[in-house]
């Protein structure tokens, strides 16, 4: 992972948390193998198992399971009200 | 990689492109505000993929495309002084100052180093009492935790060697700034997903109000700019302008507390000059007076320098969305990676850079 200051941050799977002082908690974090090792003070309810959102070693987010699934429960949407224009229509 | 792959699908794109058609009636602009997702965009031919009717232009949100000549100035100046260790991120060494840039400064025997991650500046100063460390604080909302967090780290350590050559920005007053201008041609913006994951949504709703402007809030992988495009659009179509939120699973609408009470912490909203464009009022951060001592611009007392840009380059026209790369006449002739002109072809977050490795002809 090269480092930069691309606005991107990447989720990673933390794998272990090391409870300490906590602006130096900081846990391991799995990306597709590669583990880094993450500073997690900004996430304080990270469990391990998360995903956590990183951007230049430093959690910035966890991701919420919940919310993934929603850009394809849009596209259903979207796909069925255009269904039913089309209905209204003939 | 999971929370990656998914959002790459090709058939759901070709889904999305599709409902894009049913919806859209007018022709309609939006920018992208995010370089991250100018790159993913023209990387993977989204823009391609839409109907017609609608153009994405290129927003300003590009760290090291705005940092201004001054500040890379004083960081080649920096980074020549003997005792000094220059960490910074990867895209700003090879940024051109007035003459040279902060690789040619480490050719010259300069200790200047790329870092993942400012806080790794800690254990470099840690490891080096004798030398200062100084670390170019550049980037946006995103940015700004990790940076307050190695000064706030550095401070309740007791680091005295350590310092930021802060260029800090923020995403609001650059879209009022983009929505002021006269030969603005918005119509709707994509924010960028992680500046709000850090700072959350709701600085957003004046603007959107004021400007009568929709504001989607998207995220960085494919079928997200595609849904952000498809949601814009609805709002634009229907009338609408409001701020909405297609990446939740990152962002919630209060941000993330933790870092926005450590920004405020370490930094204060202050002027600051954006490259290609000039000043924007309250569009930065810099450190508060309690950091002022981790201010590397006063610690190495540099006074303000006037350097001027390359007439050729018209990347001040891009960042505003006003022009796009290829329109430039030095656009892979006079201006490439190896030989750019401007910071948009250097950074690879810069459209000009986005540009040149995915549609050169």
């Amino acid at each position: 992972m090269k480092g930069g200051i691309m606005c991107l941050a990447i989720p990673g799977k933390i794998i272990s948390i090391e409870e300490t002082d906590p602006t130096l908690r900081s846990g391991r974090v799995d990306f597709a193998g590669i583990v880094k090792q993450v500073n997690l003070a900004l996430v304080p309810e990270a469990r391990v198992g998360d995903y956590a959102l990183v951007h230049v070693g430093l959690a910035i987010g966890i991701v919420d399971e919940k919310e993934a699934q929603e850009v394809f429960d849009y596209l259903r949407q979207i796909g069925e009200l255009a269904e039913l224009e089309e209905g209204k229509a003939e | 990689m999971k929370f990656i792959d998914e959002y790459r699908d090709p058939a759901a794109a070709r889904q999305y492109a599709q409902a894009l058609v049913n919806i859209v009636t007018k022709p309609w602009t939006l920018m992208e505000v995010c370089g991250g997702q100018t790159h993913a965009i023209v990387k993977f031919g989204i823009d391609e993929l839409l109907p017609p009717q609608i153009t994405l232009v290129h927003g300003p949100g590009c760290p090291v495309c705005v940092t201004p000549l001054e500040l890379i100035e004083k960081a080649i100046r920096i980074a020549s002084l003997p005792k000094v260790i220059f960490c910074s991120f990867g895209d700003m060494i090879r940024v051109p100052g007035n003459s040279r840039d902060l690789l040619s400064v480490k050719a010259a025997g300069g200790d200047v180093r790329i870092v993942y991650s400012p806080l790794d500046c800690l254990k470099i100063a840690r490891d080096n009492p004798e030398r200062e460390i100084v670390f170019f604080a550049v980037g946006f909302e995103t940015t700004a935790p990790a940076n307050a967090m190695a000064v706030f780290q550095a401070r309740s350590q007791g680091l005295k060697n350590f310092s930021l050559l802060v260029s800090h920005v923020l995403v609001p007053p650059a879209i009022e700034a983009i929505l002021s201008s006269p030969s603005n041609r918005v119509q709707g913006f994509l924010a960028a997903g992680h500046v709000c994951a850090v700072m959350g949504y709701e600085e957003y709703e004046p603007i959107a109000r004021q400007y009568r402007v929709p504001i989607v809030v998207t995220g960085f992988e494919p079928l997200d700019i595609l849904q952000g495009v498809t949601m814009c659009v609805e709002q634009l179509e229907q009338g609408r302008a409001e701020v909405e939120n297609q990446y939740a699973r990152c962002v919630r609408k209060e941000g993330n507390a933790a870092a926005r009470d450590l920004i405020k912490e370490v930094f204060r909203v202050v002027p600051r000059k954006w490259r290609g464009v000039g000043e924007i009022a309250q569009s930065g951060l810099g450190l508060r007076q309690e950091y002022a001592g981790f201010d590397a611009e006063m610690r190495f007392a540099l006074s303000d320098f006037a350097v001027a840009e390359s007439p050729e380059c018209i990347s001040g026209q891009i960042l505003q969305g006003i022009q796009k790369p290829q329109e430039c006449p030095a656009f892979g002739i006079l201006c490439s990676p190896e030989h750019p002109l401007g910071a948009t072809m250097v950074s690879s977050e810069g459209a000009c850079a986005a540009y040149y490795r995915y549609r050169r002809v």
